[in-house]
């Protein structure tokens, strides 16, 4: 079997980082190969090598037998590579054909020859099954045909590989379906197709082989009939499915109590629909799903960071009307945001600033904290919490991962929050300061504060929470209580039942 | 490890530099005499010069630990002071005749602030509710507030005589021209704003981490619409000032080009044109140097030509000093983290 498309053993880092590592891929011709893992894991960074975006680090590619070195996405397309990446990279107030040729128009001694170009741009577009008039402004389409307008521009080049980064993303699912013919054309046309998504039933629709990639490296490379969904997930997770047992150890109390919040519907346009939840005192509930499920869009409606467009709130029985997070601090909501460099610490502020500032906010203006108040509030919390600073003046940034995020913990354990919402608390810092955060959840909910967890350590969740919503798709598809919270549960529910 | 060295360490040693030049170079700067009541001398006269800047810089200091800049103060100053004159002057055709001061130096002053206030609360507004870059939206009323100036003066120098308005640049009291005095008050109320509220704690916050002061329930668009609120307010005084001293309104160039001097007095304290952090004393210190350094200039009879090009070049040494020292914390903060 000759490979249309080799790389071997690719290696790429950034600082801090190994992005990839000894990653092999084979794309054959006529195929369409699907491109599976989470968020992070390495499948961006392998497009952008393909496509001469980054240099190797180490490793080799051949394309059609011959070494293959692209020096830019420019050149790649050259030699036979095109990308449509997930946001349409064309001109929307050119003309179609002008998108589809830009850089490559027909020309002749005297300029332009339009009537060739508009021809060529037909014939293009012809093979996708696409029949409008070439002339019309491209951005006076629908996404949709912008987006096959890319494809016939990809394909115009004489491409032999054809890489669709996220290509449904913003298509709804009739357009999809039309998307997903052309690419099965284009298949048959000889063409290999690389295929990124995060939708699962589309791999399964639309892709003859799968590979999937963890944390930068290769799990392996999988014919797509043979295998179950729930396999798939346990790939891209990292957990075997046959060996998931249940942690059934800890004692796990539902809360009966009623609820201190509670979402109805709750929604926004372009991101989370439908969101029914609601949370009691005591209890630590559970956000699951994949990455870009959904699980930080739900929080950060539930605390008025962002706008919902959909439903309605109430906490303590009271419905919640206009939202934000000053609101939802005078509710009593806390909620610790996932990117703790973006939105979490204040650079350049002292620890002892970080730690107060939340208290000082909900005083506000006018009723500053003394400094004795101040050093009251960051002794406690450096004590309960164990926070390993040498000098609490000294800026935040110097202190380690794991101690950044207890001092953005013990800023709203400062308020005395009711409901506490994590969002990955426990990201990026290591195993022991791990343990230490899910002991501060455990204390927390047994004195009564309803926490809502998110982590993508589905181990996590099931050690920390007593119930558990299950989100896929930027919707909710169940919820699990007790005894069913285990890793096999959750993953059966985001694979979507079928196992 | 490196010991501690106040960020205030370089401008402080610059302005000794100045002083202690002076000292050697220039016969009687630091001669003190009491004439008619008050100090005269070099240093006074330093003072006295250099408050409009300073005011200004006060002002910079809060817009640009926001993380934002303001460009417009220049031209608050000349609407403040066109503001000022017309109503004194009444002069014909103007659309300020409606309002009669009756010459009342605290009415004057009151409406004037008022021009103040709305040019801050417009900057405000295009910075914090529109979501406007900083730098754009002050350069519309930079370009045009001086025209708002002109419309209000008819183009022309308004000219007036009033002792009790021109006593703010030229009277003194218990000893002490009256300018140096209005800067003592500006930076303890400033001082008092910021550290006595927890006003100064919510701006460095603001401009350290937008997104994460607005998930901590600071209200990120009211604290950003008072540092320029605050600083068109700085700039208003100043404008007073200027049109008092020179008893008259000119839109072409009062405060012209204050901006840059006073956003360079900024720099010059210390504080981060990233945001995040400020020093009203450093900026105070930098507003000293430069008016320091202009005087100096001008005393020891250098062209006034080359007084720009000198003082370019005294600023640049003393930032990159700055930044050098910086640059050695962040690399003893690596060394502590790894």
């Amino acid at each position: 079997m000759s490979w249309l498309l080799e790389l071997r053993g690719i290696t790429k880092s950034f600082p801090g980082v190994r992005a990839l590592d000894n990653v092999d891929f084979q794309l054959r011709p006529g195929e369409v190969h699907a491109l599976m893992g989470e968020n992070g894991a390495g499948k961006s960074t392998l497009i952008k090598v393909m496509t001469g975006l980054f240099a190797l680090d180490s490793g080799s590619m051949t394309l059609g037998g011959s070494p293959f070195q692209p020096k830019s996405p420019h050149h790649a397309a050259e030699l036979g590579i095109s990308t449509v990446y997930q946001e349409v990279n064309l001109v929307p107030n050119l003309s179609v054909a002008e998108n589809v040729c830009l850089g490559r128009e027909s020309r002749s001694w005297y300029g332009i020859r339009w009537r060739d170009m508009q021809a060529r741009c037909r014939s293009a577009l012809a093979r996708l099954g696409l029949d409008i008039d070439p002339r019309m402004p491209l951005g006076s389409f629908s996404i949709a045909v912008q987006q096959m307008v890319a494809i016939a521009r990809a394909v115009d080049v004489s491409a032999k590989v054809l890489v669709l980064d996220e290509p449904t993303s913003s298509l709804d699912r009739k357009e999809t379906m039309h998307l997903f013919e052309t690419v099965r054309k284009l298949r048959d046309d000889g063409i290999g197709i690389v295929f990124v998504t995060h939708f699962l039933d589309q791999v399964f629709e639309v892709a003859d082989r799968t590979t999937v990639l963890r944390n930068g490296r290769l799990v392996g490379t999988f014919q797509t009939q043979g295998l179950t969904k729930l396999e798939l997930v346990s790939h891209m997770i990292g957990r075997s499915a046959e060996g998931l047992v249940g942690d059934s150890s800890r004692e796990r109390a539902l809360s009966t109590g009623s609820p201190v919040l509670e979402a109805h519907g709750l929604g926004r346009k372009g991101s989370v629909q439908d969101i029914s939840i609601d949370v009691r005192p005591g209890e630590t509930l559970g956000l699951a799903g994949l990455l870009g499920s959904g699980r930080t869009e739900t929080l950060r409606l539930l605390f008025g960071a962002d706008k919902r467009t959909q439903g309605r709130l109430t906490t303590g029985g009271k419905e919640a009307r206009a939202w934000s997070p000053r609101k939802a601090m005078a509710a009593r909501l806390a909620f610790c945001p996932e990117d703790r460099k973006a939105e979490g610490v204040f650079p350049g502020l002292s620890v002892e600033e970080n730690l107060t500032l939340v208290v000082q906010a909900k005083r506000g203006l006018w009723r500053k904290l003394g400094k004795r108040a101040r050093q009251e509030i960051v002794d406690h919390f450096v004590e309960a919490l164990q926070i390993k600073v040498p000098d609490i003046g000294r800026p935040v940034q110097t202190l380690s991962g794991g101690n950044q995020q207890k001092v953005i913990l013990a800023r709203w354990l400062a308020t005395e929050p009711q409901v506490l919402l994590l969002d990955e608390p426990t990201r990026g810092i290591d195993v022991g300061a791990k343990f230490e955060v899910a002991n501060i959840i455990d204390q927390m909910s047994s004195q009564g504060v309803a926490v809502v967890f998110v982590s993508s350590e589905l181990d996590e969740t099931v050690r920390s929470c007593a119930r558990v919503y299950v989100l896929r798709d930027q919707r909710l598809v169940g919820e699990l209580l007790a005894e069913d919270v285990n890793e096999q549960k959750i993953m059966a529910m985001i694979a979507g039942g079928s196992s | 490890m490196s010991r501690y060295k106040s960020p205030l360490l370089w401008p402080v040693l610059a302005l000794l530099v100045l002083l202690v030049f002076n000292l050697v170079a220039t016969p009687g700067f630091f001669h003190l005499e009491m004439r008619d009541g008050r100090l005269f001398g070099s240093l006074i006269d330093i003072l006295n010069r250099g408050t409009p800047v300073l005011l200004l810089s006060l002002g910079m200091t809060l817009v640009i630990a926001t993380g934002g800049i303001d460009l417009s103060v220049g031209a608050v100053m000349a609407i403040v002071g066109a503001v000022a004159a017309c109503l004194i002057a009444r002069p014909s055709g103007c659309v300020l005749n409606g309002i009669d001061a009756h010459g009342a130096v605290g009415t004057i002053v009151a409406i004037s602030m008022m021009a103040a206030l709305l040019c801050g609360l417009f900057n405000g507004f295009l910075v914090s509710v529109v979501g406007l870059q900083p730098f754009v939206a002050t350069l519309l009323l930079m370009v045009a507030g001086r025209g708002l100036a002109q419309l209000l003066t008819d183009g022309q120098i308004v000219i007036f005589n009033h002792a009790g308005f021109q006593s703010l640049s030229t009277g003194a009291t218990a000893g002490l021209v009256n300018p140096v005095w209005i800067a003592v008050v500006a930076c303890v109320v400033s001082s008092m704003a910021t550290h006595g509220t927890s006003l100064g704690q919510f701006i460095r916050a603001v401009g350290a981490n937008p997104k994460a002061a607005f998930l901590s329930g600071i209200n990120v668009q009211a604290v950003k619409a008072a540092a320029y609120v605050a600083c068109a307010l700085c700039a208003g005084v100043a404008g007073l000032i200027v049109t008092a001293d020179i008893k008259g309104a000119d839109a072409n160039n009062a405060g012209l080009y204050l901006e840059l001097d006073a956003i360079l007095a900024v720099c010059i304290g210390g504080t981060s044109l990233a945001g995040g952090k400020f020093s009203f004393a450093g900026s105070v210190i930098g507003a000293l140097v430069m008016q320091t350094l202009t005087t100096t200039i001008l005393t020891r009879g250098v062209p006034a030509e080359a007084t720009l090009v000198l003082k370019a070049v005294i600023v640049v040494a003393v930032c990159l000093l700055q930044a050098r020292q910086s640059q050695a914390k962040v690399v003893v903060v690596k060394e502590a983290t790894t």
